[in-house]
């Protein structure tokens, strides 16, 4: 609960090398904040504008703008389910009165053993398979109530661990940039002249 | 090859439906480790790169104007025109993939990262390597966990291979192409709010002009913003030029296009169709496609390109995929997404899922959209609560106004008697989320104004008049 | 047949742009913005988040007007477009009206009707514009936006979320204009507010002016809140003399008293900003701790008198030290912190009675010879390609000029390069700062300028040198050798001198500096001096060697002293006279770079106080020399007329520029300096650096409650590392030891100071840093010892 760790502090640099300004780098080392606590938390946004050259002001304004990021504890399990108007369509609003009885929450509550949070979500781009949900952004399609039941159970019984992470780690896989493969990111001021490949020859 | 007027679904491409037509950017679906280098390398995979590296960059840039890949994000540009639009000899220009999908409807970029990373990278390589692009930001909207696990795994693959990053292919064509990702927030799709926010701030979208990203963009700097599929189209192209891209659809919309069809048909799903010639009858009906609405029930009202386009109705289903006939029916193509209503759907209430999608996704930078937005969304959940009344009914309206000036553009109906009034709307908004707030209402209250009329409550204004006249 | 003749050129401006405004033609600038064109004639556009000295947005929409396009009328935002040969714009058809109504009916939508109760009711933009540009009513019937009203988001500004109209002026001035983005737009769509990051309060030097340009009432001032209604205050535009800047203000007042002081947009100089100190000092004038009454010494004790008994007693004191011992007993100090007027009745009084021993300065400034080189203005420095710092901390000293370098460093037109012995506010936009330890600077500046890239940038353009005392510990002459080593090496450089008092640039003008303050106190511990006379002068809170300004004003037998407070210094005198302050007299000022404005007088004067100038007459009188003049605008006119640096400044031009008029720039050649000696370490572990804050315990600060909590107190800055080799932690007691004497302080880990060094701020509630400087070396050094 606080400042990165030193292994995110590592990764993070590695992110902020990638960009030509390192400013850039602020949602991907929220997202890590996130990761490492669940939730993002005002040490963790200090910190990270100090890595990137940022007041806490600034980061929290960016922080603040963004669904994803979360500033005070939500459930293991984060269950959004979509409303706007293919899933709509598709009787999204009875999977969310369905979800609401089966959590006993209402949508942006969490339960009390802090396993679920359930939300309402916006378009979630799986129109075609509606009504939908994302659970940690993992997608469940054309959810029945019953489909809802048996994954509600799956979560609380562990069975699905190893697909869903729990709240806070989007992406499993992270770019890696080898060292004597990258290019490297040049500040926009240092760079003048138009790249070695537009002399009007082939490249190869 | 497979039988006419068949098509096939695959389980670990869920939503995606195949069909027997040209296939340029979804060719590899039917692969289960389609994501793969090693099964991209099996199928032409970097071959369109290697042939773009074998030939002077502005004459690949010219190839690629030759061909007129419209941008498949929204507003149709076409990418190669739109790589000319950088001023002379300023540099360093940077590339950012719009991987944001958001829009209502829409899916299709999630797919092809999904499914086809490799091919995304290999579109990045040649844009880049075409316009002098020195750096690549592929930005992914953040809630695509998936997409981001798969582009993530191809890049690290395509860099140990060598096909990204320094000397690529052993030319002297190097590019850094860095995975970003967002957190949520639908307007980072507008091109300039996505500069915004891979700079490390709020996604509130810049003014146009001046800040066209060609000219000023990230950091200042000439950008260019292409969509996902967009891209996905170029490896194709390079194998096969542009004279086979354009003996497919029309001159004007040449090549395939993506688009998801979901709501109240039989078979919705994402296709892969002819640009141009495709018609939103053929893609509703036929066998080939939906299949006709659930349930042998009519058809009502559908979106055709995306929450933020006006509605068609069975009047406008001869319109063909093609950017100027959507137009001058009052409506758009967008994203490639149509959502479909039939008989039982009740409108206010579905124009209410769009106006609320927009309000909630306003950046809240510019007035109209900020206070119109909410404000429509406020006033529509009223009528559809049954608590309106006709005055609510003109507030709608004047709110519009509010955020559009003049005529909103609107489809024609048979039935009503009722012009179109073409496509594009005006606006005092800086970028076209306040407008979609009112777009699917004014659809909604113009083409089936009996809905809201029985919706709400009359109240009259008694007149005020004189006790006595003089004469 | 071909000509030879040369087509005829006509003269065109590459810069012009015509074009029409509601049908009448428009002489306009390349790159000029619509709405500022129109600003100029006369076709007023409504706007909220448009402000000239900031970046346009765009964002609320109000300002948007009709262009002809080839596709007819189009709408755009007349803060961001720019005009364009031939362009037609129309600000008043229906359609921009309805736009216009439209934009004000949204944005009251969410604004609280509490009018009344606002602050800003009767100079609202808001409430203004919806009467002029507003439909007339609101059909918003829904709940509006609710917020805890309001917020403190510092010790002096409070915010009311519900009023915000989120134009972004506050958050825009804070990042673009300050520097210091503390507040920032949070959340999103209807739900976006104006926050500061929770626990970090936007404490910016600048904060009060995001009160002033906020366009609704959304943000307050803790000094003024419901102090008065905008149509009962009244108005007089002035100088603020707090430091030498010379910000013009508005001096606004109900009823006999300063209300507040608001930022006047004057080109060269201050573009409408304040320093908080500025705005919020004028609590200071009306301090009941003012002096109201003449003062004289009877036994122990001053006790109250009459003018004319207390100046007559002043007189006889004058006319005894003359008698004993000639003009050498009689010594004035003080002067830079009134009006011209005063300082020049006062030289006249000095020259009449051959006093010689005189000196605006209290050995905290910088030799008055630096105003003979090579003079830049403020702009000048803006300009400039490369601007040399050999200064304090300007964002601690002399705030407005901070934000013009600043935003010189980051509009790319200037780079920075800086020589300090401690980082200051400047030194994160400087292209080079150049650390250097007390005594080595003009070694450090020659061997820098001769290095072969920060000699390429000086060979690019105009170079000028900011240039003030930068140490309190240690000889001016080290800054005036650096300075020489900067003039050596580029001599084409100009020099803008950046002493910090607030007419001090005005006083030593008009001869007010014929002898080091510093020398005189030397005279005065000697028993050489009989009477003192000091004008607004206080050296033993302001002279750097406290100990020679205590044992000096022991040691003189008579004291006059004409001053605003009772102070350390004051309250010894013999005779003391209170003086009319800021605000209650009229007259000019001279700023830093020489530029003379008209102060103006707002209120009456507290008690019976007399300006400055007014008191030198009456002595005069008394000591039967004729000064001529009977009246501050004869004081002025004399000025003008008997000083050829004054001449521009005569009373016509200073009515015809309220920016003002820069002095005649008179240039002599410089005699050779005493090049003072590479300084070496007497044993003592830590050189000691000592500068200025915003906040001190001034009388300015100290006598206005608002401010007087935000002096920081005394501590002693070391390096952390250097901490660490003390064995001390951050905020312990340490005991820091110079030659004579030791002082206890608390002790603050700060990177900014260098290692080997130790810094403390001047002037301080707490312990005195003064007690450890001595005047007579070339710098301090000190041990440091945990306690």
């Amino acid at each position: 609960m606080a400042r990165l760790s030193e292994e995110n502090v590592r990764l993070a640099k590695e992110i902020i090398g990638r960009y030509p300004r390192a400013r850039s780098a602020t949602i991907p080392l929220l997202h890590l904040a996130q990761q490492q606590d669940g939730h993002v938390t005002n040490e963790a946004m200090a910190h990270i504008g100090e890595l990137v050259g940022a007041t806490s002001a600034e980061v929290y304004g960016t922080a603040s703008f963004y669904e994803m990021f979360k500033f005070e504890p939500v459930g293991k399990y984060l269950i959004n389910i979509c409303g706007t108007m293919s899933c709509a369509l598709m009787g999204a609003e009875d999977l969310m009165h369905h979800a609401e009885h089966r959590l006993g929450v209402k949508l942006g509550g969490t339960t009390d053993d802090g396993m679920f949070t359930l939300e309402r979500a916006e378009c979630q781009a799986a129109c075609t398979e509606a009504p939908c949900l994302q659970v940690n952004y993992r997608y469940r399609f054309r959810v029945t109530d019953a489909d809802f039941d048996s994954l509600v159970d799956d979560l609380k019984s562990g069975r699905l661990n190893d697909e869903i992470p729990a709240h806070g780690t989007v992406a499993r896989v992270r770019q890696h940039i080898p060292l004597d493969r990258g290019v490297g990111a040049v500040p926009p001021e240092d760079v003048t002249e138009a790249p070695a490949w537009m002399d009007g020859k082939a490249a190869l | 090859m497979n039988t006419p007027n068949s098509t096939y679904t695959y389980p670990h491409a869920p939503g995606f439906v195949a069909g027997d037509r040209p296939r340029i950017v979804t060719s590899r679906f039917e692969y289960t480790d389609s994501y793969t280098l090693q099964r991209y390398l099996a199928t032409d995979g970097y071959a369109g790169l290697r042939a773009a590296l074998g030939r002077p960059a502005n004459e690949v840039h010219d190839e690629v104007k030759s061909a007129t890949v419209l941008g498949r994000g929204g507003a149709g540009f076409p990418a190669g025109t739109k790589w000319g639009l950088t001023p002379q000899g300023v540099f360093p220009r940077y590339l950012v993939v719009n991987g944001d999908e958001s829009e209502p409807g829409t899916y299709k970029d999630r797919l092809l990262m999904e499914r086809d990373p490799h091919q995304l990278i290999e579109g990045c390589l040649i844009a880049c390597y075409a316009a002098g692009l020195s750096q690549c930001f592929l930005y992914i909207r953040g809630e695509m966990a998936l997409a981001q696990e798969r582009v993530a795994a191809a890049l690290n693959e395509a860099y140990a291979a060598g096909y990204v990053g320094k000397n690529i292919l052993g030319s002297k064509f190097s590019l850094d192409i860095v995975l970003h990702w967002g957190a949520g927030a639908y307007v980072v799709g507008e091109e300039t709010a996505l500069i915004e926010s891979l700079e490390g701030n709020r996604g509130m979208p810049r003014l146009k002009p001046p800040y066209f990203p060609a000219a000023i963009g990230l950091y200042g700097q000439p950008t260019i913003v292409n969509n996902v599929e967009t891209l996905a189209n170029l490896p194709w192209l390079m194998r096969n030029g542009a004279e086979a891209y354009t003996s497919i659809g029309t001159k004007t919309s040449p090549g395939t296009r993506m688009v998801a069809v979901s709501g109240h048909v039989k078979r919705p799903g994402v296709y892969e169709i002819i640009n141009g010639v495709t018609t939103f009858r053929d893609l509703i009906f036929n066998e080939e496609y939906c299949g006709g609405i659930r349930n042998g029930n009519k058809l009502k009202a559908f979106v055709p390109g995306g929450g933020s386009a006006p509605w068609f109705t069975e009047d406008q289903l001869d319109v063909a995929f093609e950017g100027p006939q959507a137009g001058a029916a009052g409506s758009m193509l967008g994203s490639g997404a149509v959502m479909v209503m039939d008989e039982t759907t009740d409108i206010p209430a579905a124009a209410l899922t769009l106006t609320r999608f927009y309000a909630h996704e306003s950046c809240g930078k510019c007035t109209p959209c900020r206070e119109g937005g909410t404000w429509l969304e406020r006033i529509l959940s009223r009528i559809v609560d049954g608590k309106g009344t006709d005055a609510d009914l003109a507030q709608l309206v004047e709110v519009g106004t509010s955020i559009c000036p003049g005529d909103f553009p609107h489809a024609s109906s048979k039935r009503l008697g009722l012009d179109a009034v073409p496509f594009p709307y005006k606006m005092n908004t800086i970028c076209f989320v306040g407008p979609s707030a009112y777009a699917p209402i004014n659809s909604a209250l113009v083409l089936f104004p009996e809905e809201f009329a029985a919706r709400v409550t009359k109240r009259t204004m008694i007149p005020v008049t004189a006790v006595g006249a003089a004469s | 047949m071909t000509t030879t003749e040369p087509t005829p050129e006509i003269a065109v401006d590459p810069n012009a742009v015509n074009l029409t405004i509601n049908g009448r033609p428009v002489a306009a600038r390349k790159g000029e913005l619509i709405i500022a064109a129109a600003d100029r004639s006369g076709d007023y556009i409504p706007r909220f988040c448009y402000h000239p000295r900031m970046s346009p947005v765009g964002m609320c929409r109000q300002c948007l007007v009709e262009v002809e396009g080839p596709r007819g009328p189009m709408m755009v935002v007349s803060c961001m477009t720019p005009v364009a040969e031939g362009q037609v714009v129309r600000t008043e058809t229906d359609q921009v009206k309805r736009a216009q109504e439209g934009i004000i009916e949204l944005l009251l939508a969410n604004h609280p009707l509490d009018c009344p109760v606002c602050d800003k009711g009767g100079e609202c933009p808001l409430q203004d514009q919806a009467f002029s540009h507003g439909p007339g009513e609101s059909r918003f019937i829904e709940e509006k936006r609710h917020y805890e009203k309001p917020i403190a988001i510092s010790d002096l500004v409070l915010l009311d979320r519900e009023r915000c109209i989120l134009c972004d002026r506050c958050t825009r001035f804070a990042d673009e204009v300050a520097g210091d983005a503390l507040i920032h737009f949070t959340s999103r769509g209807n739900n976006t507010q104006v926050q500061t990051f929770p626990d970090e309060p936007f404490s910016s030097y600048f904060s009060g002016n995001t009160v002033q340009i906020c366009p609704v009432g959304a943000l307050t001032a803790q000094p003024y809140r419901f102090k008065a209604r905008p149509w009962d205050l009244e108005k007089t535009e002035s100088t603020c003399t707090t430091c030498s800047v010379g910000c013009r203000i508005t001096l606004e007042s109900s009823r006999d008293e300063l209300l507040r002081y608001q930022g006047v947009d004057s080109d060269p100089v201050n573009h409408g900003w304040l320093c908080d100190k500025g705005r919020f000092n004028f609590e200071s004038v009306k301090s009941d701790a003012r002096l109201s009454n003449p003062l004289v010494r009877d036994g122990g004790s001053l006790v109250e008198t009459s003018w004319s008994s207390a100046l007559a007693t002043a007189a006889s004191l004058i006319t005894s030290a003359l008698r004993a011992g000639g003009a050498s007993r009689v010594a004035v100090l003080g002067g830079a912190r009134g009006t011209n007027e005063d300082a020049h009745a006062w030289a006249k009084l000095a020259t009449a009675l051959g006093i010689d021993s005189v000196d605006a300065q209290l050995g905290d400034g910088l030799p008055a010879d630096v105003l003979s080189y090579p003079q830049a203005t403020i702009d000048e420095a803006a300009r400039a390609s490369t601007i040399i710092l050999l200064a304090p901390d300007l964002k601690e000293e002399l705030p407005i000029l901070y934000l013009r370098l600043r935003d010189a460093s980051e509009k790319k037109r200037s780079r920075i390069l800086e020589f300090t012995a401690k980082e200051s506010g400047l030194t994160r936009y400087a292209w080079k700062s150049v650390p250097y330890l007390p005594g080595t600077q003009p070694a450090v500046v020659a061997t820098t300028l001769s290095d072969a890239a920060v000699a390429a940038q000086t060979a690019k353009g105009s170079v000028v040198v900011v240039v003030g005392r930068s140490n309190l510990a240690e000889s001016d002459e080290y800054t005036m050798a650096a300075l020489d080593a900067v003039m050596a090496a580029n001599p084409s450089a100009t020099v803008l001198p950046v002493l910090r008092r607030g007419n001090v640039r005005g006083a030593l003008t008009v001869g007010l500096g014929r002898r080091d303050a510093v020398d005189i106190l030397a005279d005065a511990v000697n028993g050489e001096i009989d009477c003192l006379v000091l004008v607004g002068a206080d050296p033993i809170a302001d002279c750097p060697d406290t100990e020679l300004a205590r044992r000096a004003l022991a040691a003189v037998p008579n004291i006059i002293a004409i001053d605003t407070f009772a102070t350390a210094s004051s309250s010894k005198a013999t005779v003391l006279l209170p003086a009319a302050a800021f605000g209650e007299k009229d007259g000019t000022t001279t700023n830093l770079e020489g530029r003379v404005t008209r102060l103006a007088r707002k209120v009456t004067v507290n008690g019976t106080s007399r300006p400055d100038w007014m008191v030198a007459l009456e002595l005069a009188d008394i000591l039967g020399h004729d000064l001529g003049v009977a009246s501050v605008a004869d004081v002025h006119a004399d000025l003008v007329s008997s000083n050829a640096a004054f001449a521009p400044a005569t009373r016509s031009a200073l009515s015809a520029h309220p920016d003002g008029v820069v002095l005649e720039r008179i240039t002599t050649t410089n005699s050779a300096r005493v090049v003072p000696p590479v300084a070496e370490r007497p044993g003592f572990g830590y050189r000691l650096v000592v500068g200025r804050k915003l906040y001190d315990n001034g009388r300015n600060v100290a006598e206005s409650p608002s401010l007087a909590p935000l002096a920081p107190g005394s501590a002693l800055h070391m390096h952390p590392l250097d901490l660490e080799r003390l064995g001390a932690t951050d905020g312990a007691s340490v005991k820091v030891s110079g030659d004579r004497t030791s002082i206890v302080m608390d002790v603050v880990a700060d990177e900014s100071v260098q290692r080997g060094t130790v810094w403390a701020a001047w002037a301080q509630p707490g312990a005195n840093v003064g007690e450890l400087i001595d005047s007579t070396k070339w710098v301090n050094d000190v041990k440091v010892e945990t306690l």
